[in-house]
């Protein structure tokens, strides 16, 4: 245990330390749903309407775009090798930098979401049903993009191919959060079933994630 | 042993083919005298070419960390620290350390936390002559105590030992 | 890091050591003054009721933001120009401050549109603007904190002002031609050329006592950064004492 939470405390100090990205993932979701409005026009009807996919597809591609970084840093100083022949299954490990990266990016999204909402002029209780459903569907955004980090270090190709492999694999995360957001406001679904649904994903892909990454990093040793 | 030969004659990746992070295409790499359960990647440590450091991590959160990460307990760094010369420096971040400190700081690791299998790339790169002197010293207390130690070199190591001649004759 | 390079922020150190104390109690009286005139003096709007007291902590806090960036430009300048060496620390120093400026303009201003507009946020032009130049001081920020080296991060950081400086006023023409477009669906706006000097008064102390809070947290803030680089400078010293001297 002691390996896993050495690790899990690194990763998270190297977060807010200089050149960290903790607060990177919140600012570009600030930009994005910025941005959205000046897209799709001020009307506070419209946005209210749209606003929980709004603020969905924001988080999506600040948890993915800060993905890129979470097995690239540790290869390119040669920590990857240590950490693949240490005595700690790798799988754990995975899941480990996994909950660090959530913890450094998926939750501080979370808690923006409240302000964010605000400006999309969200009621309350879509603001609330917007802030559960991505407390309980960003983990398997990190967890799914833990995979596509596993596959682009191991093909030592960066940048886009990331978000390439893994946008489509977000989709039922994507549909399940979106629908039960807004099934908590508009109905006519109730919110329970595509929540429960969301958090199935999560623990599903919380099991699949670091499996997938840790043989993926194992082929890339050939 | 050391393993010496010409550049690109293999020394690097029999390094990495016995650490277990190159994999064998015929052949099989075995151990004897370790323990049966655990791989050898388990029992050893890996020097390769990078040292494996945080720039924005002070010398002994980065110690720290592979001593808790390889040795799976909280030992004490800083005697790691002050074998391998780094002992006034603990608190400061590692981005400000030159490369032979670096180096050391890679090589404070081998000292914190005990393994018998010592799997060096150039220990010696960067390292001044006073630092080379440490090295070999560090190494023949590691051979002393039944260790063993694997290095890819080109210039001498300073210890006595076998050599291993890669690649074709000069 | 020549020590030559140390001279000149060593002289600004004693200097404002000994100012800093006289602002500061400056800033408070001037902020007594002005709350003193908000409350006791300055009528009730007879539209807005007691709301109308925002304004005097919204309109200052939004020219600062305005201003503050205008100061990071002219540093900007005085980086890239002259190389000065305080020039950096004090484009540094104003980014979080214009940041905190523009936020408190933001909040309140949200806080002002609740009773006004029946919600807390309205896509209006101005509005809009100030959010830009908020995200524009979050990324300064950010990239000041990505660069650990701060002669490095200085040089980007004040290409990235003066290019926010020159694209300022296309932004807010851009969001103007926007918002005109979409026609929002109502945005009541107050005072106009003709401000009654009963409120006009209180809102220039206000702003005279917010200008001057910046000004004292800016060279508080700079003295902070001067000795930090201090700091980093003995720690580079520390780890190659042979290099240092």
């Amino acid at each position: 245990m002691t390996a896993l939470s050495a690790l899990l405390v690194r990763d998270m100090r190297l977060a807010i330390r200089v050149g960290g990205g903790a607060l990177m993932g919140v600012l570009f979701f600030l930009i994005v749903v910025t941005l959205v409005p000046f897209a799709v026009g001020p009307d506070l009807v419209q946005l209210r309407r749209i606003g929980p996919a709004i603020l969905w597809l924001g988080a999506l591609l600040a948890c993915l775009l800060t993905l890129d970084r979470l097995l690239a840093a540790d290869h390119e100083d040669g920590s990857l090798d240590l950490i693949l022949m240490g005595g700690t299954p790798l799988e754990l490990s995975l899941l480990a930098k996994a909950v660090a990266h959530w913890i450094t990016t998926g939750l501080p999204l979370v808690i923006a979401t409240p302000l964010l909402g605000l400006l999309l002029d969200l009621e309350p209780l879509a603001i609330g049903a917007v802030a559960l459903t991505l407390l309980a569907g960003t983990p398997a955004l990190t967890c799914i993009g833990l995979i596509g980090a596993a596959l682009s270090v191991a093909l030592r190709r960066g940048g886009l191919l990331l978000p390439v492999l893994i946008l489509p694999l977000t989709v039922p995360v994507l549909i399940f959060g979106v629908a039960a957001s807004n099934a908590a406001v508009a109905g006519p679904l109730s919110f329970g079933a595509p929540f429960m649904i969301l958090c199935a994903l999560t623990l599903g892909s919380l099991v699949l994630g670091p499996f997938a990454a840790a043989a993926a990093l194992r082929h890339g040793l050939e | 042993m050391a393993l010496v030969g010409p550049n690109g004659s293999g020394k690097s990746s029999l390094l990495r083919l016995i650490a277990g992070l190159l994999r064998p295409s015929a052949g099989r790499i075995e151990f004897q005298g370790g323990t049966a359960e655990r791989t050898i990647g388990e029992q050893a440590h890996y020097l390769g070419h990078l040292d494996p450091l945080k720039p924005s991590l002070t010398v002994a959160e980065n110690l720290d960390f592979w001593a808790g990460y390889l040795g799976d307990r909280d030992s004490p760094a800083d005697e790691a620290l002050a074998a391998v010369g780094l002992g006034a420096l603990t608190d400061l971040p590692a981005a400000y350390l030159s490369a032979g400190q670096r180096r050391r700081l890679s090589l404070a690791r081998l000292l914190a936390v005990p393994r018998p299998i010592w799997l060096l790339d150039e220990p010696a790169s960067g390292l001044d002559a006073a630092g080379q002197e440490r090295l070999a010293e560090h190494m023949r207390e590691h051979l002393a105590t039944g260790g063993m130690v694997v290095a890819a070199t080109h210039g001498p190591l300073g210890i006595e030992c076998e050599e291993l001649r890669l690649g074709g004759s000069p | 890091m020549a020590l030559i390079d140390l001279a000149n922020p060593t002289r600004f150190l004693s200097v404002t050591e000994r100012v800093l104390p006289w602002l500061a109690a400056a800033t408070a009286l001037a902020f007594a003054a002005g709350l003193y005139l908000v409350w006791a003096v300055a009528p009730d709007d007879y539209q807005q009721g007691a709301t109308v007291t925002i304004m005097f902590i919204h309109v200052p806090n939004a020219w600062l933001a305005m201003g503050v960036w205008t100061v990071m430009s002219i540093a900007s300048i005085g980086t890239l120009v002259w190389r000065h060496p305080l020039a950096d620390v004090a484009g540094k120093s104003a980014a979080p401050l214009g940041a905190a400026f523009t936020f408190l303009a933001l909040l309140t201003g949200s806080l002002w549109g609740r009773p006004m507009w029946g919600t807390y946020w309205v896509w209006d032009a101005r509005l809009t603007s100030v959010l830009v130049l908020f995200l524009m001081y979050l990324g300064v920020i950010a990239l000041w904190r990505t660069v650990d080296d701060p002669a490095r991060a200085g040089r980007a950081a004040a290409i990235l002002t003066l290019v926010g400086a020159i694209n300022l006023p296309v932004i807010k023409f851009s969001v103007d031609w926007w918002n005109t477009l979409h026609q929002p669906a109502s945005v009541l706006r107050v005072g106009g050329p003709a401000i009654h000097p009963s409120i006009l008064t209180p809102l220039l102390v206000m702003a005279l006592a917010f200008g001057l809070l910046f000004v004292t947290l800016h060279l508080a803030a700079m003295r902070n950064e001067i000795l930090r680089r201090r700091v980093r400078a003995m720690w580079l010293l520390q780890a190659h004492p042979a290099q240092g001297a």
